[in-house]
């Protein structure tokens, strides 16, 4: 037996009746959550390929946070199995011998759950390395579910202990710490968001929001790619030094996006009636790092004609007039593809001294203090911290 | 014979003080022992301005007479001050006007028929139709506007500038290109204060940003000691050398004019006259307007004080060569401004009341005052300043009218961005004057809409960079403490808080000028 939270009923369902005004950090915590802190097995490994992992770590990813709020999409329910354990941002230690990876060996773990974890012929999306596009989630040996994390089977980072397939393992090198090493996979979805962005040499990009997402993506950006000016979008004071750090050239709070834009753009600034402005000329890229209505529309209004929107937050519903009446080019970016090698590539940017800074002050909960734990995620950004997770070898 | 300036003690029997702070004033408790330095008393008007006006045009300084330089088949061009001029507006009909219809009687005598009027805005904000017909009258609106003669000079519209070359300094000359093409150019000017007129009027108010960016810059403006001495300033100095350039290539017929102190009207004339002088009339009005905007809603305040119409009686009025004429015109304009002050001091206290050359018809923002306090006000002398080096300068501004989106919208951006990096005039010329100057919207606004150029505000950054470079402490009485922070400076609520703020860098009893405008004055301290 093993201590697990876990997932229990459909949030989105619940809540889409009622009418939730704002951001309603109690409902991630108090009594309506649908989350529970239970003993329950040990996930089952009986298949080649598969092996049982000591979580060390698990970080707490916006998207856990919005399927525990109900902000998500029904869209989803169809993706997973419930009851689950949460937790795709994984740092653990193998239990048993996996192929070449003997028992022991500290691991991060790339959570979707593609054909070859699923034991199923190869997608034609699998076939090409771009296993975030599997089309199979749902099928095979598995209940139905995109990610570890999201999946009845599998378990979670947020129980002690959980099951993963060798496609979906990465090691991790000797000097880092558990915290450097949870950074892993949210690095390695930034770097497949900085490449999907299409940036071009000397292109403006402009990254709204300073959370992880944004951060690492504003990381990757310079990283990776040519681009010239980077303009992000920063609440907090600490988060304004750290986007610099992280690469950024300008930082702006909410309300001078546009401004700044239009100015560092030489763009002409349109006021409709009822709503918000919007500009003609504009950045080359957006990435939406938030996914809430107003940052993603603040990213199409931002945006040059022909230019291109990168959603990198599971979005909010907003106004796409921008999108069909300035041609842009709005495209999702999911997890991360393993031809891209984003987890090895995640892995020399969590190395960097940035990121290594910042680990140092990754906030870590016992499983029992999961109602603390997710406030505090929930209130990171005003709280000064990046990233919070849970440690479930500890009990206080 | 009209009362020169007037420097007065506060002692024990003094009245409480009137001090402006935008849409309001208020009644200040100097400490005893400060100096207050009263505007002089307004001379007196020209009898008969049509006579006035006529006199100069025939019997000109170092020129032939008018009539005699105009001819058929001529090019003729008169410019014209913008709204900036005078300060309030004038009550109907405006002088410039006047002098226009005079000069066009003598035109239309001659045969002359093509004739333009420009308003010499440079990178002001366009004026409005209805703005323009106060300045030129309703006639000459009438006959000229709907054809397209009569126009806001445009700095951006590159097909309508010449280039006339460059002075020994290096200095572009780009001014309007009817202006320097026709075969006369006529300027009617309104002198309010000896900053104006002389070779400023063509040289910088037909010119482009290409042309002023060689003195409306840091540099030269905390050179120049002072703005009202055109001998002393920088900035003039590259005025004139551009404008002798000017001169030898276009025939520019110059007209000055000079006013006199009478800018309130009744029943607000007790704001102009000394306190203790106060009539028992006087005092009901002050009350009765006191009570008026303590409770008017802000627009109902805006509308009082910008509705308000100035009653000036003309002091003189000169034309012909440009330097003789304004030779001349600085004698009159000295005559009404001067007061001569002793000596100066380590406090200097100034109110900063509701109108400036920038905001006429709309709100004074931050920036604007700030202009108008540490620019305009500060400079308001001859021979040195009124506050030491290392003195503190204490203003009294809300700081709190907020941005005009239609007027001013490349200040909202230089507030929030430039002044957010870094408040030295030097400082934020040299990273981002180039980037405001040539952004396409602010120049599509100044163009098409009513806004002023994008390099405004920085030049408006400038002017109060002398202040700036002399003093060690602003203070701003009455402000919002944000904006004077973002502003670099500091706020206190009362006097008595300001000279404590003050006492690090002045002591605790520092001597203290009040420089009690508007009306103008000019302080010339020995
Ligand atoms: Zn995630
Ligand atoms: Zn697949």
């Amino acid at each position: 037996m093993m201590l697990a939270l876990e997932m229990f009923r459909s949030v989105p369902r619940t809540v889409a009746g009622r009418a939730v005004g704002g951001r309603m950090p109690g409902i991630l915590s108090g009594f309506a959550a649908p989350l529970r802190l239970m003993t329950i097995d040990e996930p089952k490994v009986d298949r080649p390929g598969w092996a049982r992992l000591k979580t060390r770590l698990s970080g707490i990813c916006g998207s856990d946070l919005g399927m525990l709020s109900g902000k998500t999409s029904l869209y989803f329910s169809a993706v997973v199995s419930l009851p689950f354990v949460p937790g795709h941002e994984v740092v653990a230690e193998l239990l048993d011998d996996c192929e070449d990876l003997p028992a022991g060996t500290r691991v991060v773990v790339d959570p979707v759950l593609t054909c070859a974890a699923r034991g199923v012929e190869p997608c034609e999306a699998c076939v090409t390395g771009a296993t975030n596009r599997c089309s199979r989630i749902t099928v095979g040996h598995l209940s139905p579910g995109l990610q570890t994390g999201f999946c009845k089977d599998t378990g979670g980072g947020w129980g002690q202990q959980l099951t993963a397939h060798r496609s979906q393992l990465h090691p991790v090198p000797e000097g880092f710490s558990d915290e450097q090493a949870i950074l892993i996979e949210p690095l390695a979805c930034a770097v497949h968001t900085a490449l999907r962005a299409g940036v071009v040499t000397n292109d403006r990009v402009l990254v709204s929001g300073a959370g992880s997402v944004g951060l690492f993506a504003t990381l990757a950006l310079r990283q990776l790619t040519d681009a010239g000016e980077i303009i992000v979008v920063a609440k907090h004071k600490h988060q304004k030094e750290l986007a610099r750090e992280f690469g950024a050239t300008e930082v702006v709070a909410p309300g001078e996006v546009l401004r700044r834009v239009r100015r560092s753009t030489g763009a002409f600034q349109l006021q409709p009636e009822f709503s918000a402005p919007y500009l003609l000329g504009g950045v080359d890229v957006a990435v939406d790092a938030v996914g809430s209505k107003q940052s993603l529309e603040t990213s199409l209004n931002a945006t040059r004609a022909g230019g291109r929107v990168v959603l990198s937050g599971m979005p909010a519903a907003a106004d796409l007039s921008a999108a069909w009446f300035r041609e842009l080019e709005v495209v999702g970016t999911y997890a991360s593809s393993q031809h891209e090698e984003s987890f090895r590539i995640a892995t020399e940017l969590a190395a960097t001294d940035a990121v290594q800074q910042l680990a140092k002050n990754v906030a870590t909960y016992p499983l029992h203090r999961w109602r603390e734990a997710l406030d505090h995620a929930h209130s990171a950004g005003r709280l000064g911290t990046v990233k919070v997770a849970f440690d479930p070898r500890s009990t206080r | 014979m009209s009362r020169p300036g007037f420097v007065l003690d506060v002692d024990d029997r003094t009245p409480p003080l009137l001090v402006h702070e935008g849409l309001g004033f208020r009644l200040e408790s100097f400490p005893l022992g400060t100096r207050v330095i009263y505007p002089p008393e307004s001379l007196p008007a020209v009898p008969d301005v049509d006579q006035a006006i006529v006199d100069a045009l025939l019997h000109p300084q170092d020129m032939d007479p008018l009539p005699e330089l105009l001819f058929a088949g001529m090019k003729l061009t008169i410019a014209f001050d913008d709204i900036s001029l005078p300060l309030p507006t004038m009550r109907p009909p405006d002088i410039r006007g006047r002098i226009i219809e005079h000069v066009l009687t003598m035109a239309a005598d001659a045969g002359v028929d093509d004739v333009e009027l420009i308003a010499a805005n440079a990178l002001h904000r366009r004026m409005t139709a209805a703005e323009l017909k106060h300045i030129v009258g309703e006639r000459v609106f009438r006959s000229f506007y709907p054809q397209g003669k009569l126009y806001n000079f445009d700095a951006e519209d590159r097909d309508n500038l010449s280039h006339l070359g460059t002075t020994d300094k290096g200095e572009d000359i780009e001014i309007s290109k009817r202006a320097a093409e026709s075969d006369l150019l006529i300027y009617v000017n309104v002198n309010l204060v000896a900053m104006d007129g002389g070779h400023k009027s063509v040289g910088i108010g037909l010119a482009s940003y290409k042309s002023l960016r060689h003195h409306h810059n840091a540099k030269t403006m905390v050179q120049s000691r002072s703005f009202m001495d055109h001998k002393h300033s920088a900035m003039h100095h590259s005025a004139w050398r551009i404008g002798r350039v000017i001169k030898d290539t276009v025939k520019v017929f110059q007209i000055e004019t000079t006013l006199n102190n009478d800018i309130f009207p009744k029943p607000y004339d007790f704001l102009q006259k000394r306190e203790w002088e106060w009539s028992l009339k006087d005092q009901a009005s002050m009350l009765a307007m006191k009570r008026g905007i303590s409770i008017a809603p802000p627009k109902l305040k805006h509308k009082m004080f910008h509705d308000l119409r100035s009653v000036y009686g003309l002091t003189g009025v000169n034309a012909g060569e440009v330097e003789a004429v304004h030779t001349k015109t600085l004698e009159k304009v000295h005559q009404q401004h001067l007061v001569e002050v002793q000596g100066q001091s380590d406090v200097l206290v100034m109110g900063i009341p509701y109108v400036g050359p920038y905001n006429v018809n709309s709100s004074l923002n931050p920036i604007l005052a700030t202009c108008m306090g540490l620019g305009y006000y500060f400079n308001s002398y001859i021979g040195q300043p009124v506050v030491r080096k290392g003195g503190a300068v204490i203003l009294y501004h809300p700081l709190n009218e907020g941005f005009n989106q239609l007027h001013h919208p490349s200040y909202v951006d230089f507030y929030e961005e430039v002044l957010a990096e870094s408040t030295d005039p030097a400082v934020v010329g040299e990273k981002y004057e180039q980037q405001f100057a040539e952004d396409p919207w602010y120049k599509h606004l100044y163009r098409t809409s009513h806004a002023y150029h994008g390099v405004h505000p920085f030049y408006m950054w400038y002017w109060a960079a002398h202040a700036m470079d002399h003093v060690d402490e602003v203070i701003w009485v009455g402000a919002d403490r944000k904006v004077a922070a973002r502003l670099g400076f500091r706020a206190a609520t009362t006097l008595a808080d300001a000279l404590e703020m003050a006492s690090g860098t002045v002591g605790s009893s520092p001597s203290i000028t009040y420089l009690h405008n508007p009306p103008h004055l000019l302080a010339h301290v020995k």
